[in-house]
């Protein structure tokens, strides 16, 4: 029992950070090595808005949410929109670039100690007993956030006008665009939802296990999650995460503590041979000349 | 224009071809042959690990600026060689001539091994299997320290002590390494590696094999990367997995986006610029007296320092200081004509 609450948790984690993969991947073709340092980026949001409204804690994550959005925006305007019409290489490499950037300028700006978000807020991360398994609150929280924000973007990607609007792009720029759809428009959104999705994990986490560098890891290891699950699918993304929690909870407790690290990529590889498109995702188009 | 014309195929193919660029290329050669007499220990040092960097940019540059693959495990690749290196040695007291080798076959092995997967399908899978290798390759080495005892690192000696001779060690390891990329590049494999890039479906019309090439760049690179990471070892002297993390990946990926893409004069330019950054950086914090301040928090100015260079250049000079160079060339050969924006 305790072991599937631990899955459980460890999922929804890996979960809310690779639907922001899969947002952006899905929409505009690229891959964010930066959604790590995002992540960590809307972590230290909710640590500003901590300080800022102090004593109103319900005021200061909302703000953190919109701060998260804000900054993908900001990224999208700054950044990626100058990399939409340059090649698939250009765009990763420039993820990179921005994410050795705002690891450095976080460092500079924050301080290499260990924050705590949580205790800022004024709440605490009581262990609650459940059905014969103990969970934090802020695990329980990450499983309910997690499914809460999964439903929402099932339902606005396909319920909503702009939903429907970045499947469109995502599905073929050139038509969208004939059709009177402003890619510019839609990307920027899908990187402000993509960051408000991380930042979110990126705040739980922080509050479970305090805020510091090893966020960054995290936000990597979750990459594994994403493409198991097919990178340009949401179903396919949580089924990966629970896939690749499974995996890891089960080989820490049955085999090595130390081999962690390393197993989400083990599944990784054996993905990448067996099924290379993933779970759900959808199988490249052949390329014509 | 500057007068001279090419008449034969001989020409077009040669690596210097007009009497000018010969003598330009003599004067350099002896100014790298005095080089180590007239430097300082500092500078001496410098020399040394631009040289050393050049072996793993230039490996990199074959694989990502040529053949357009990214590589996320360039710094996982390194420490396949270095610990080669550096167990062959523990173990079995192995020497140089020995270790070199082994450490380009265990990097082949690796490129292989990683590569095969994602041929299947075009696009990032090649960076996704690259990432995992990292992660792989660093854990084992991981558990080999522990288990071995070696848990701080493994010391090797090196049959170099001096620095002028590992000056002309590394020296000749650059110019051995540019000088066999320079020719396949001229090559069959040079060429179609530059067709994936290009086009991949353009290139399968062409009658090259997509796979075949992909897997050709990445074994290549992939070996001489790791022949990089062996030299790395004796020349540190040191083999720890610490050295080794995602961030000297970013490093090298910074010296081929800095130097510029598909040039191997990108690739030496690139990697002199992200050796002499951090001595820079260190430099003009000193003038400005922010040296105690920041003391603690050096490592961050220099991410964002390489972060920031990295994203400018992508953007504003996507052809890195290769692009430079060739216009601040343009427009003295031009002179007193203005250069009109070529494409």
């Amino acid at each position: 029992m305790q072991l599937a609450v631990n899955i459980l948790v460890l999922a929804a984690i890996y979960a809310l950070i690779s639907c922001g993969y899969v947002l952006i991947y899905r929409v505009s073709r690229v891959l964010s090595l930066a959604h790590g340092e995002l992540m960590m980026l809307g972590a230290y949001g909710l640590y500003l808005t901590a300080s800022l409204f102090d004593g109103h804690p319900l005021v200061a994550v909302a703000a953190a949410l919109v701060l998260a959005v804000l900054v993908g925006v900001a990224v999208y305007l700054a950044l990626m929109w100058r990399m939409t019409g340059e090649s698939v290489l250009a765009a990763v490499l420039a993820t990179i670039a921005l994410g050795i950037l705002l690891r450095g300028a976080m460092i500079l700006a924050f301080g290499t100690q260990t924050q705590h978000p949580l205790r800022d807020l004024g709440w605490s991360n009581a262990s609650l007993e459940l059905a014969g398994a103990r969970i934090s609150t802020v695990g329980l929280t990450l499983i309910v956030a997690t499914l809460a924000m999964y439903g929402a973007l099932f339902a606005f990607l396909r319920l909503s006008r702009w939903g429907i609007r970045m499947r469109a792009a995502g599905q073929h720029p050139l038509l969208a665009a004939q059709r009177g759809i402003g890619l510019h428009g839609i990307y920027a959104a899908s990187w402000g939802l993509a960051t408000l999705t991380g930042g979110l994990a990126g705040m739980l986490l922080a509050a479970d296990a305090g805020l510091e560098g090893t966020l960054v890891t995290i936000g990597l290891k979750a990459f594994p999650a994403a493409l198991v699950g097919g990178l340009d699918s949401l179903v396919g993304a949580l089924l990966g995460s629970l896939a690749i929690a499974a995996a890891e909870v089960f080989v820490i407790h049955y085999v090595d503590p130390l081999l962690s690290e390393v197993v989400p990529f083990v599944v990784l590889l054996a993905m990448l041979i067996v099924r290379p498109w993933g779970l759900f995702g959808t199988r490249e188009e052949l390329d014509r000349v | 224009m500057s007068g001279y014309f090419r008449v034969r195929y001989a020409q077009d193919t040669a690596l210097l071809d007009s009497r000018t660029q010969k003598g330009w290329f003599a004067i350099f050669v002896v100014a790298l042959a005095c080089y180590p007499f007239l430097a300082n220990a500092l500078w001496l040092d410098l020399a040394n690990q631009v040289l050393l960097g050049v072996v793993g940019a230039v490996a990199l540059m074959l694989l990502t600026g040529y053949a357009g693959q990214i590589s996320l495990g360039h710094a996982g690749l390194l420490a396949a060689g270095a610990f080669t290196t550096g167990i062959l040695f523990k173990e079995f007291a192995a020497p140089v001539w020995l270790t070199l080798p082994a450490s380009a076959l265990v990097g082949a092995a690796l490129g292989l091994a990683f590569g095969l997967p994602s041929l299947r399908l075009r696009g990032l899978y090649l960076a996704v299997s690259t990432l995992a290798l990292h992660f792989i390759v660093i854990h084992a080495a991981a558990e080999y320290e522990t288990r071995r005892g070696f848990s701080t690192g493994i010391v090797i000696d090196s049959p170099i002590y001096e620095a002028w001779h590992w000056y002309f060690a590394l020296l000749a390891a650059a110019a051995a390494t540019v000088l066999f990329s320079l020719n396949l590049l001229r090559s069959r494999t040079g060429r179609a590696w530059r067709a994936i890039h290009g086009r991949e479906a353009v290139a399968e019309a062409l009658g090259i094999s997509v796979p075949h090439a992909k897997v050709s760049a990445f074994v290549i690179s992939s070996a001489i990367t790791a022949m990089a990471g062996c030299l790395f070892a004796y020349f540190r002297g040191f083999v720890s997995v610490e050295a080794f993390s995602l961030y000297l990946t970013i490093q090298y990926v910074a010296m081929i986006i800095i130097g510029g893409m598909g040039s191997i004069l990108g690739a030496i330019l690139g990697t002199v610029f992200v050796v002499l950054l951090p001595y820079a950086i260190e430099g003009a914090m000193a003038r400005l007296g922010l040296a105690e301040v920041l003391s603690s928090v050096v490592f961050a100015v220099n991410y964002a320092a390489f972060g920031l260079a990295m994203v400018l250049f992508l953007v504003f000079e996507p052809q890195g200081l290769v692009g430079i160079w060739r216009r601040v060339r343009n427009w003295f050969v031009l002179w007193p004509f203005k250069q009109r924006a070529v494409r």
